[in-house]
């Protein structure tokens, strides 16, 4: 092999330390200018993209919450008309879940999780290209189309007959349900893309009991995906047919029915909430050795709890229905279901909580971050296990007291720990550090602001006050805890901004980083920050689950790839031994391309059936230039 | 970080097949995708008939010949189908072009006597959920072969250029046989359900 052509044969064996990464630098690059910004493939350029495109809709969002709550500060306002009214909750709630929290969580993973298993690019990184624009354009869509008066006005879960063709004419519930097919898309190639990274693409030695928990949990997240998201799509499908050619599937006079549409959405919407969640605990587990300074307490218990959580996962979508008037014998069930799921949840506090107790923990931001979502996700969880229960369920349905208990769960339970890994891995991705004292600013305000604004919703829903209503009488006794709560809204927008300033202001004048600032125990400190594009000039190989402790001053490193292509090592599924050296695609305009050509498919055929058939032409177009080899080295097998 | 090399991995092959290839993998993860959309499909179907009145609703029951054609085309497909993989493992060129022409035309009658089948549930769309449930399936099921048919179509294409003779190509149509078996076997439970379910 190595008396042929020298150049095109290359391997890392044959090169110095700084010619070899000059030439995997040169191999793995992503052009500057336009066309390289369109044709990358690298999956830290594209997390980037998408972690920041999700902040941007978590702030839209944020800024509909505060238009509510400046309606509802005080009885009979008038800053809105009830049509607004129900868009701005709709907006609110479809953004956050399907443009905000679910990719943010993908995003981080998409950057992190190719570097914590010591691999070169994700698994399919040309889908990956795609899904982020595919993600793009159904966020731009629903946006645009709030914008030009159309948006969706049907609640985030869009329930029939409210959203059919009889009570909601025009296409504000087709903007919902197509925006849903673009999310749906993005998340199941991500979702792929992860599953084969981890299970392939692990380092030489990373057995399946030394994988970093974050990975852990996106793999149990990434199967829930798989699993739950189809339902939706399903759903929307079949709404979007009803609304457009005539289908009767939620039609009750003609053998459809509504309580169909209850139960795909929420065979979905239940798991969602732990595909949010678990990828959330995934940080809190990684980030807390690193600040209690021990490796975690429990790692066998933590993974078995990751998956029961994801299995249990899909036995208690029945519990959001419990008003609907099923069998009593399904009430049970999914009562005893709901609560079962308390004992991974529980079992992972207590591994979090014996890991601070035996460790010497370090007070910075990122574990604050984790110690304030502790506190308030068992808050959550409490409330949780109460609407559990059938006869308190009916008393509070549609009240904000469950309003109360999901911020309690997704904010608790997902935006803090998601805050705190920002703090944590930032300067992985940027090479600078954030301010601890504006951390600290941030998370005080953030935690004080956000206790002090959905804990009295608890108190709101006990009273009575329904959820998603516009206005209420002065003659109701909410409106002093409502002013309390729009007040308080005001101190968690401060913290936020706080957090938004520190963010901007460090990513260009924060202290430099260095490689592992925290001295960490996981592979994606042991490369530069930010990484080079080819992450690790010798791939890392594995012998324990902290690696970077077990070996704090050299790496064992594999050699033996070659240079002159984009080359990643595959390794068995459950031990990880090297079985081949297989290549990692080039960068490419086609996946944007076939992004352009879904796009248009997508939103041509919320007004004619007719655009899938015509529609998808360019789509296969655009696929087959995608796929068609180019004689490239990558081609070589 | 200094680096100390424990390993060296020059002679590990350039690609893996099966399940050492990513795609391998990646076409598994997306069978399940489609899968569980296809169970979910059936689940609505179950999910309306147990409340209705009757079943089939307000209509004849489907014709059973274009479905059970389809049905035989299909089963058929299966062996022509494997013998291609196994002649890819082998990297046997000439007789993978060959079978890829085949399985190509396999993909394309089972599509003209869908025609047929359409007409042959004797319900439209747009009647009832009976019929609306119908369509989804069928509609589904075609969308799948298509999908396989217009892959089979570029890949045997590609094995009469110059990139075909490339373990990568070989690898590639493994993985378009292992789909193509899954479109088959996607069928049988839907056939069941369109045609055998309305006569018990």
């Amino acid at each position: 092999m190595r008396n042929g052509n020298k150049v095109r044969e290359q391997h890392d064996t044959d090169l110095e330390r700084p010619a070899l990464e000059a030439a995997l630098a040169h191999t793995w690059r992503t052009p500057a200018g336009l066309w390289g910004a369109l044709t990358t493939v690298d999956h830290k350029i594209i997390g980037r993209r998408y972690i920041f495109t999700a902040f941007v809709f978590l702030a839209l969002g944020g800024v509909l919450a505060a238009l509510m709550r400046l309606q509802l500060a005080q009885p009979e306002a008038r800053v809105m008309g009830p049509d607004r009214y129900n868009q701005i909750f709709t907006m609110h709630g479809a953004n956050m879940m399907f443009l905000f929290a679910v990719p943010v969580m993908e995003a981080v993973a998409v950057y992190l999780v190719p570097l914590m298993v010591g691999t070169r690019n994700i698994a399919f990184p040309r889908l990956n290209a795609f899904s982020y624009w595919i993600y793009l354009a159904g966020g731009a869509l629903l946006w645009i189309a709030f914008a030009i008066d159309m948006g969706p006005d049907v609640g985030w879960f869009a329930y029939v007959p409210l959203s059919g063709p009889q009570y909601a004419a025009g296409k504000r519930a087709d903007i919902w349900a197509q925006m849903i097919t673009f999310t749906e898309v993005s998340a199941l190639a991500v979702a792929v893309e992860l599953v084969v990274t981890i299970f392939k693409q692990r380092a030489p030695g990373m057995s399946l009991d030394r994988i970093p928990l974050f990975v852990w949990a996106m793999l149990v997240t990434s199967f829930l995906i798989i699993m739950a998201m189809p339902a939706i799509m399903v759903a929307s499908t079949s709404l979007i047919l009803d609304r457009l050619v005539g289908t009767h599937f939620f039609n009750p006079a003609e053998g459809g029915d509504v309580l169909l549409w209850q139960h795909l959405f929420w065979f979905f919407g239940h798991p969602e909430v732990y595909i949010i969640f678990l990828p959330a605990v995934g940080m809190v587990s990684t980030m807390l050795p690193t600040f209690a300074r021990r490796p975690v307490f429990g790692y066998l218990a933590l993974v078995m709890a990751l998956i029961a959580t994801g299995i249990l996962a899909f036995g208690l979508w029945v519990h959001h229905m419990f008003v609907t008037g099923l069998p009593r014998l399904g009430e049970s069930f999914f009562t005893a279901s709901s609560m079962a799921i308390a004992i991974p949840a529980g079992i992972q506090i207590f591994c979090w909580l014996a890991t601070l107790w035996d460790g010497r923990p370090v007070y910075r931001t990122p574990l604050l971050f984790v110690i304030g979502f502790i506190f308030t996700f068992t808050i959550g969880g409490m409330t949780g296990v109460m609407v559990a229960s059938v006869p308190f369920d009916t008393q509070v349905h549609d009240t904000y007291f469950v309003v109360a208990h999901f911020h309690y769960v997704l904010i608790g339970g997902a935006v803090f720990p998601l805050l705190g890994a920002v703090y944590y891995w930032f300067p992985k991705i940027t090479g600078r550090m954030m301010s601890e004292t504006a951390g600290r600013w941030a998370f005080w305000l953030i935690f004080i602001g956000f206790n002090l604004t959905f804990f009295p919703m608890h108190i709101l829903g006990l009273q009575g006050m329904p959820r998603r209503i516009y206005t209420y009488q002065p003659d109701l006794p909410w409106h002093g805890l409502n002013l309390f709560v729009s007040l308080s809204a005001v101190i968690l927008t401060a913290g936020f901004l706080v957090f938004f300033i520190d963010a901007i202001r460090s990513g260009r004048r924060g202290v430099p980083a260095g490689d592992n600032p925290w001295n960490a125990p996981t592979l994606e400190w042991a490369t530069s920050s930010p990484p080079p594009p080819y992450n690790f000039a010798r791939i890392p190989v594995v012998g324990g689950s902290n690696p970077l402790w077990e070996q704090p001053d050299t790496l064992a490193v594999a050699s033996g790839l070659r240079t002159h292509r984009r080359e990643v090592v595959v390794t068995t599924l459950t031990t990880a031994r090297p079985e081949a050296r297989e290549s990692s695609p080039r960068n490419s305009i086609w996946p944007l391309l076939a992004a352009i050509a879904t796009t248009i498919m997508l939103i041509w055929s919320i007004f004619s059936p007719w655009a899938v058939v015509w529609g998808s032409v360019p789509v296969a177009v655009a696929l087959i230039g995608w796929f068609w080899p180019k004689r490239t080295p990558e081609d070589e097998a | 970080m200094k680096e100390r090399v424990v390993d060296d991995l020059s002679d590990l092959p350039l690609h893996g097949m099966g399940a050492a290839s990513p795609t391998w993998w990646g076409t598994l993860a997306f069978m399940l995708i489609e899968g569980t959309g296809f169970a979910l499909a059936l689940a609505v179907y179950l999910y309306l008939m147990s409340i209705a009145p009757t079943w089939p609703l307000d209509a004849k029951q489907p014709d059973l010949l274009p479905g059970t054609v389809v049905t035989l085309l299909l089963i058929g497909s299966v062996v022509p189908n494997i013998l291609v993989s196994r002649w890819a493992e082998r990297r046997e060129l000439r007789k993978v072009r060959i079978g890829m022409v085949v399985m190509s035309v396999l993909g394309i009658a089972p599509l003209i006597v869908r025609i047929f089948e359409f007409p042959a549930l004797n319900i439209n769309w747009d009647i009832n959920a009976y019929g609306s449930t119908l369509w989804l399936l069928l509609g589904l099921h075609t969308t799948h072969i298509i999908t396989d048919l217009v892959d089979t179509l570029v890949l045997g294409a590609l094995m009469f250029t110059r990139h075909g003779d490339n373990r990568r190509r070989y690898g590639d149509v493994q993985d378009n046989a292992m789909y193509w078996n899954f479109v088959v076997l996607a069928w049988l439970p839907i056939y069941a359900f369109i045609y055998w379910i309305p006569r018990l």
